[in-house]
């Protein structure tokens, strides 16, 4: 067999066994209010990691365009909201950034 | 009536995650391109994005293969790499409203950073229709994007692309501003995070992707004691 298919196959099992198990896991029981806590908790800990230091490598070898970008994700965040309006803003910033 | 309401929820779902479409089209492009550099086929290229469906460690496998690494290698470093999956997942899990518990596996399937971020965000109820619109919409994108880079060979304009890559950090920063603007104490754990994640990547003995699993375990135990049961529900 084709080893590319090999692997495929077993990066597959690999990413949808820890993807699943919770499921399987917390099916019909609920979490004490510490676990709970802990569980509501992982959206703002999780982007802070995602964000954190990655964006200043958004932009390959130009931490600057990263930074402009996601002050401006922010700055529009602040005065409009919304999640379309702050992508495109970015993209704008760190464009102008590259471009001059 | 019910199967009318089922439908709009999908609906919901799928323009929910129209950010992560426009997020991941440049990257998937880039991944259809580095596919074809590569010398694999253009099934295989597909296949790794229609049944991994996991953006960081498709690439990292591509770069493995042309160093000539082992598959054991290969496999045991992707699931290093998207174990964080499994928090993501169980923080999903625990707030999701199920119409029907035969669709747990494919959400579960289509749990990414991004999906994620989204639901977690979302002021919709997680139903499952919610969820497998939202998914979806990530998971065409991703691969018609890397089909797309594959026979086209060519992407946007290099600024273009190059500027394309903050989409998501624009997209993370905007899901999670308005909640840790209204919080001192959240806005604090998000910056904290990312500070526990930036140094422990300093580490070159903590395999890629750690760092966010570390980060993402050690704050939010530290969060669970910093809310007062009033605080706490809003979460």
């Amino acid at each position: 067999m084709n080893r590319i298919y090999l692997i495929i196959a077993g990066m597959a099992a690999a990413t949808y066994v820890p993807r699943l198990l919770p499921f399987t896991l917390l099916k019909n029981r609920r979490p004490s209010k510490y676990l709970d806590r802990f569980l509501k908790l992982i959206p703002y800990t999780a982007l802070g990691a995602l964000i954190f230091p990655g964006i200043f490598s958004a932009v390959p070898d130009m931490p600057i365009a990263g930074i402009a970008g996601g002050a401006a994700a922010l700055a529009i965040c602040f005065v409009r909201g919304g999640t379309i309006l702050p992508i495109f803003g970015a993209i704008a910033a760190s464009y102008m950034i590259i471009a001059f | 009536m019910k199967e009318l309401r089922k439908a709009s929820r999908f609906k919901k779902g799928s323009q929910a995650g129209f950010p992560i479409v426009i997020g991941y089209l440049p990257i998937a492009l880039a991944f259809g391109i580095l596919s074809k550099t590569s010398g694999i086929t253009l099934l295989e290229s597909v296949m790794f994005s229609s049944i991994v469906f996991a953006g960081a460690s498709q690439f990292m496998a591509l770069t493995m293969i042309a160093m000539g690494a082992g598959t054991l290698g290969i496999v045991l470093t992707t699931f290093l790499v998207n174990f964080r999956h499994f928090l993501m997942s169980a923080s999903i899990a625990g707030k999701i409203k199920s119409e029907k518990r035969s669709m747990l596996p494919i959400i579960a399937f289509g749990i990414t950073d991004e999906t994620f971020s989204v639901a977690s965000f979302s002021k919709e109820n997680l139903t499952s229709s919610f969820m497998m619109g939202l998914e979806l919409a990530a998971y065409l994108s991703w691969n018609a994007g890397t089909a797309a880079g594959y026979l086209l060979g060519s992407t946007l304009p290099e600024s273009m692309q190059a500027s394309m890559g903050i989409a998501l950090y624009a997209m993370f920063i905007a899901l999670v501003t308005p909640m840790a603007k209204k919080s001192l104490k959240i806005a604090s754990l998000v910056i904290l995070s990312g500070i526990v994640n930036s140094l422990v990547g300093r580490f070159e003995s903590v395999p890629r992707g750690w760092g966010i699993i570390i980060a993402i375990i050690l704050v939010s135990f530290l969060g669970m004691f910093i809310f007062n049961d009033e605080e706490a529900k809003e979460l």
